[in-house]
C-alpha cells in the first residue's frame, strides 16, 4: 500500500466499507443473465449505487475546484477504484470521473470544462471515450470519418466497443479528419452527446455483463466549438487520455486481482481432502506464495503509476504500460487460479470465480490488452 | 522513527554529495565493489580502495545508522538512504558493506551485550574485520536446525568441534558467527549462537571450486577449537532464535536495490541486429527481454514501495516474497545476457571473447546460486505461505 495521507486514508476505507455493503459481488449477479452475458433491460450498472458514489464526491476527485470537483488527485481516485474492482462493482467511474475528465482536463477550453465538468462532477452526467473501432486498441487505425460540413463537422462510421456506452450522456469520440487508417497525423476528438441525431447506440452482451455499446454514425453534425484539442493534431492527447485510462484500469483489475486472491486463500484454508486442509500441500502453498509476489510487483506498478499522472512525471507514458501490462499478466494468472483452486465449485455459475474470471479478461482488453502495452512498453525503451 | 522535514533532507543531501564529491576516489567509479569488499587480497592491494574504506571509515558512513561508539554516524534510516542514493548517483559503492554490515552487525545489535558490540561493532564499521557465516553442514542445508557441530561448556571456555560447509569467504575471513549444538535433545532449541576467531587452534577452511570457476565458498572443519565464554550471544539455546533474525537481515539485503541495471537493448541490437522499424531482430528473444525487464523496473518500484512503507525500518516476513521475485528476475536476465551473446557468451578464456563475454557467462553460472543460498527459493515459498499467507502445515 502506498504511504497515504489522512484523508486519502479516510477515502479507502470509507470506500472499501460502501464498496462491500453496497455493492458487493451479489449485486453484480443481479446484472447477470444465467451463466453469462448481461441480462435484457439490464443497464450494466445500478442507478441507485452511482447516485450514492456522485453523492459522496467521487466523480468529482479529479475535477478542478473551479468546476465543482475536489481536486484531489489520480492516486485518491485510483483508491476507490481499487476497492471497486475487489467486488467488481460495475460502475461508469473510471469512463467518466477518470477518462473524461481527464480529457477535459487535459485540453478542454474554458467553456468545454464550464460546460461539461461539473455535470461529470456530480454525477448528473455521464462521460466516455468511443475510441476503439475493432476487437483491438490500435488509435491509429481510427477510420471514423469526420468531414467539414456547413460550419461543423459530420461524422461517419462506427465505434465498438465504447465502454459504458449506453449510459453516457457525453461521448468524446476519435476522428479520422485527414490521411488514413495507420497515419498519426489527421486525428481529432470531439465532444458528443450521445443524444445527437444520427447516431445509433446497441449494447453489447458481453461475459462480465457491463454492457459496453456499438456506436453507428450516420452523417452525426457536430458544432465547430465542440472540438476538443487541435484539428487533426490529437494522437499525443489521444495518447495521454488512454494511459490515463489504462491506469485506471489496471487499478481496478489490482482490487480484482488482490480479491481474488484471499476468495482463493479462504478456500485453501478451509477446504479438506485426503484428510488434510488443501492449504497444506505443498504445491499448492508454492502457487500461493508466487502469486503473492505477482500481486506485490502489480501493486508497485500501479501505485507508482496513479503517482506519476499527479507529479506530471514525463516517464508516465512508460509507466502506464507497465502498470496495465502487469496487471494485465497478473490478473490473468490468478482469476484463471482461482478456478482452478477451486475445483468443480470454481465451474459454477453460483460461485464467484466466473465472474472474476469473466471481469479479468474484458479489463485485460479495455484500453489497451497486455500485449499491446508491453510492445509500446518496448518501443518506449528502445527494445 | 521521526520523518526528516524536507527541508533538512534537502539539506543533508546537499551536504552529503559534497562530501562524497570531494572524498570518493575518481579511480573507483563504476568500479564493481563487491571485488573489494568480497576479496581481500583485492583490497589489499589497491590503495584508492582503501583511502575510501579509511575516509569512509572516520565518517561514519559506512554504517550511518550506528551509533558513534559503534563506528556509526548515528544518522536515522532517512539520512542514510541519502547518502545511498548519492553514491549510487557518482557511480560510488559502500567500501565498508559486508557479512559484518548485513548481517552480524544488525543481528549483534539486537542480541549482543555490550561487551561484545564494543568489541566487534567498531572493527565491522571499518571493514578491518571480514566475517564468514557457518550455518550449513554436509547433513544440514535447508533443514538448518539439523545441524551437529558439537559445543561443550569446559567450564572456562567452549570446546567446539564439527563441520560447516558453503562458507563464503571462510579462507578470507577473520572470524566466523557459527551455529552450534549445545543441546541434542531438542532440534531448534538446543542451538547456540557462538562468535569464532578464524586463527583459533583446530579451525581449517578448505576452498571449493564452484561452477563460475571462482572458490567463493569453503569447507571448514572444527577439530577441537576452544572458544572463549564471553563469545556466546544471547542465551545458551537461544541460537535459533537469533539465527532467524540474522537470516532475515541477510534476505532483505539480499533483495535490496541493486544500483540500477544497464538496460540490455543496446546489446541485444549490436548482437543480433534490428528490423526495419529499429527493433531487436528476433521476435521471440525480444519478447522475453522486454517482459524480464519490466519485471525488473516492477520489483525495484517494489523495493522502494516496501522501503517506504516499513515505519519501523527492521525487514518483514515479506521479504521472502521479495528474495524470490529478486533471484528469479537477476537470473533470468543473466540467461538473457548470455543468450544474446550467442555463442560468444558460451567462452571460458583466451582472446576469441571478450571480457564482458567471458565476465557474462560467469555471471550467468553464478547467479545460480541466487536461488540455493540465504534459504533457497522452495524454502522461502514454504516461508512466504506459512507465515505471510498463515496457509496450515
Ligand atoms: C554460493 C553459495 C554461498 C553460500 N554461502 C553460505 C555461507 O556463507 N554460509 C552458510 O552457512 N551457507 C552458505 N550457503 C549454503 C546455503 O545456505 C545452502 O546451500 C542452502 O541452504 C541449501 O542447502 P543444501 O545445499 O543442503 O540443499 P538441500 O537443502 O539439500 O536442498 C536440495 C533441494 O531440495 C529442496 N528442498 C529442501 N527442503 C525442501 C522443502 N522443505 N520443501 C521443498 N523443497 C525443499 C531445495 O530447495 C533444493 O532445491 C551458500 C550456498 C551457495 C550456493
Amino acid at each position: 500500500m502506498a504511504v497515504l495521507n489522512e484523508e486519502q486514508t479516510m477515502l479507502k476505507d470509507m470506500a472499501s466499507e460502501w464498496v462491500r455493503d453496497r455493492l458487493p459481488v451479489t449485486a453484480l449477479r443481479g446484472l447477470y443473465d444465467h451463466g453469462g452475458g448481461g441480462g435484457s433491460g439490464s443497464d450494466g450498472y445500478d442507478a441507485d449505487a452511482w447516485a450514492e458514489m456522485a453523492q459522496m464526491g467521487w466523480c468529482g476527485i479529479i475535477v478542478p475546484e473551479a468546476h465543482g470537483g475536489a481536486d484531489f488527485g489520480y492516486l485518491s481516485l485510483g483508491l476507490v477504484i481499487e476497492e471497486l474492482g475487489r467486488t467488481l462493482a460495475a460502475s461508469p467511474l473510471i469512463s467518466s470521473a477518470l477518462v473524461a475528465a481527464s480529457a477535459l482536463r487535459l485540453a478542454g477550453t474554458q467553456n468545454q470544462q464550464a460546460r461539461w465538468l461539473p455535470g461529470i462532477a456530480d454525477g448528473s452526467l455521464i462521460g466516455t471515450l468511443a475510441l476503439d473501432e475493432g476487437p483491438h486498441h490500435a488509435p491509429e487505425r481510427t477510420a471514423l470519418a469526420a468531414t467539414a460540413s456547413g460550419d461543423g463537422w459530420a461524422l461517419s462510421g462506427t465505434k465498438r466497443p465504447v465502454q459504458d456506452g449506453m449510459i453516457a450522456n457525453l461521448a468524446i469520440v476519435a476522428t479520422r479528419t485527414s490521411g488514413a487508417p495507420g497515419d498519426r497525423d489527421g486525428l481529432t476528438l470531439f465532444l458528443m452527446p450521445t443524444d445527437s441525431a444520427g447516431l445509433e447506440r446497441q449494447a453489447l452482451d458481453q461475459i462480465d455483463a457491463r454492457r459496453p455499446a456499438l456506436y453507428r454514425f450516420d452523417s452525426v453534425n457536430i458544432a465547430v466549438n465542440d472540438v476538443l484539442g487541435e484539428v487533426g493534431k490529437a494522437a499525443d492527447l489521444i495518447d495521454a487520455i488512454r494511459d490515463r485510462a489504462a491506469i485506471g484500469m489496471a487499478a481496478e483489475m489490482l482490487g480484482s486481482a488482490t480479491q481474488a486472491f484471499d476468495i482463493t486463500l479462504d478456500y485453501l484454508k478451509t477446504r479438506v481432502q485426503f484428510g488434510a486442509i488443501i492449504g497444506s500441500f505443498q504445491a499448492l502453498q508454492h502457487r500461493a506464495a508466487e502469486l503473492f509476489g505477482e500481486l506485490q510487483l502489480t501493486r508497485s506498478a500501479v501505485e507508482t503509476a496513479l503517482a506519476a499522472i499527479d507529479a506530471d512525471d514525463p516517464a508516465l507514458p512508460a509507466l502506464a504500460s507497465l502498470a496495465k501490462a502487469t496487471a494485465g499478466e497478473t490478473l490473468h494468472r490468478i482469476s484463471s487460479q482461482m478456478v482452478q483452486l477451486h475445483g468443480g465449485i470454481g465451474m459454477t455459475h453460483e460461485h464467484d470465480a466466473g465472474l472474476y474470471l469473466k471481469r479479468a479478461r474484458v479489463a485485460e482488453q479495455c484500453h489497451g490488452s497486455t500485449a499491446w502495452h508491453r510492445e509500446r512498453w518496448a518501443r518506449l525503451n528502445g527494445y | 522513527m521521526a520523518e526528516m522535514e524536507p527541508i533538512d533532507r534537502e539539506e543533508f543531501r546537499q551536504e552529503a554529495r559534497a562530501w562524497l564529491k570531494a572524498n570518493f576516489p575518481p579511480a573507483l567509479t563504476n568500479v564493481p565493489g563487491l571485488l573489494f569488499q568480497g576479496d581481500a587480497h583485492a583490497a589489499a592491494a589497491n590503495a584508492d580502495y582503501q583511502l575510501w574504506r579509511e575516509r569512509m571509515t572516520d565518517k561514519g558512513w559506512g554504517v550511518p545508522t550506528w551509533a558513534p561508539r559503534y563506528g556509526g554516524a548515528g544518522l536515522t534510516e532517512a539520512h542514510g538512504k541519502i547518502i545511498g542514493e548519492e553514491l549510487a548517483a557518482i557511480g560510488g559503492f559502500n567500501p565498508i558493506r559486508s557479512y559484518g554490515t548485513m548481517m552480524l552487525g544488525p543481528t549483534l545489535l539486537e542480541y549482543g551485550d555490550e561487551a561484545q558490540k564494543l568489541e566487534h561493532l567498531p572493527f565491522i564499521a571499518s571493514h578491518e574485520r571480514r566475517w564468514c557465516q557457518g550455518f550449513s553442514e554436509p547433513g544440514a542445508g535447508s533443514d538448518l536446525a539439523a545441524l551437529q557441530t558439537k559445543c561443550i561448556d569446559m567450564g572456562d571456555h567452549w570446546l567446539v568441534s564439527g563441520q560447516k560447509i558453503w562458507t563464503s569467504g571462510a579462507d578470507q575471513a577473520d572470524w566466523c558467527f557459527v551455529l552450534v549444538r549445545t543441546d541434542t535433545e531438542r532440534k531448534q532449541g538446543g542451538i547456540s549462537f557462538l562468535l569464532v576467531d578464524m586463527q583459533s587452534e583446530g579451525i581449517e577452511a578448505r576452498p571449493i571450486v564452484l561452477i563460475s570457476g571462482s572458490t567463493h565458498f569453503c569447507e571448514v572443519f572444527f577439530n577441537d577449537v576452544k572458544v572463549p565464554k564471553g563469545n556466546l550471544v544471547g542465551e545458551v539455546n537461544q541460537g535459533w532464535t537469533i539465527a532467524k533474525r540474522l537470516l532475515q537481515f541477510e534476505r532483505n539485503s539480499l533483495s535490496e536495490v541493486k544500483a540500477d541495471i544497464t538496460p540490455l537493448a543496446p546489446l541485444a541490437h549490436d548482437y543480433l541486429g534490428t528490423d526495419a522499424l529499429g527493433r531487436i531482430d528476433s521476435p521471440d528473444l525480444r519478447a522475453r527481454l522486454v517482459r524480464n525487464a519490466m519485471r525488473h523496473e516492477a520489483y525495484m518500484a517494489t523495493v522502494r514501495r516496501l522501503a517506504a512503507e516499513a515505519k519501523n525500518g527492521g525487514p518483514s516476513h515479506g521479504v521472502s516474497a521479495l528474495k524470490n521475485l529478486w533471484s528469479g528476475i537477476i537470473q533470468e536476465r543473466a540467461e538473457l545476457l548470455v543468450e544474446i551473446m550467442g555463442a560468444d557468451g558460451l567462452g571460458w578464456a583466451g582472446d576469441p571473447y571478450s571480457a564482458a563475454e567471458k565476465e557474462a557467462t560467469r555471471a550467468w553460472l553464478h547467479s545460480k546460486a541466487f536461488s540455493i543460498y540465504g534459504g533457497s527459493y522452495e524454502v522461502q515459498n514454504n516461508i512466504t505461505a506459512k507465515r505471510t499467507l498463515g496457509l496450515p502445515g
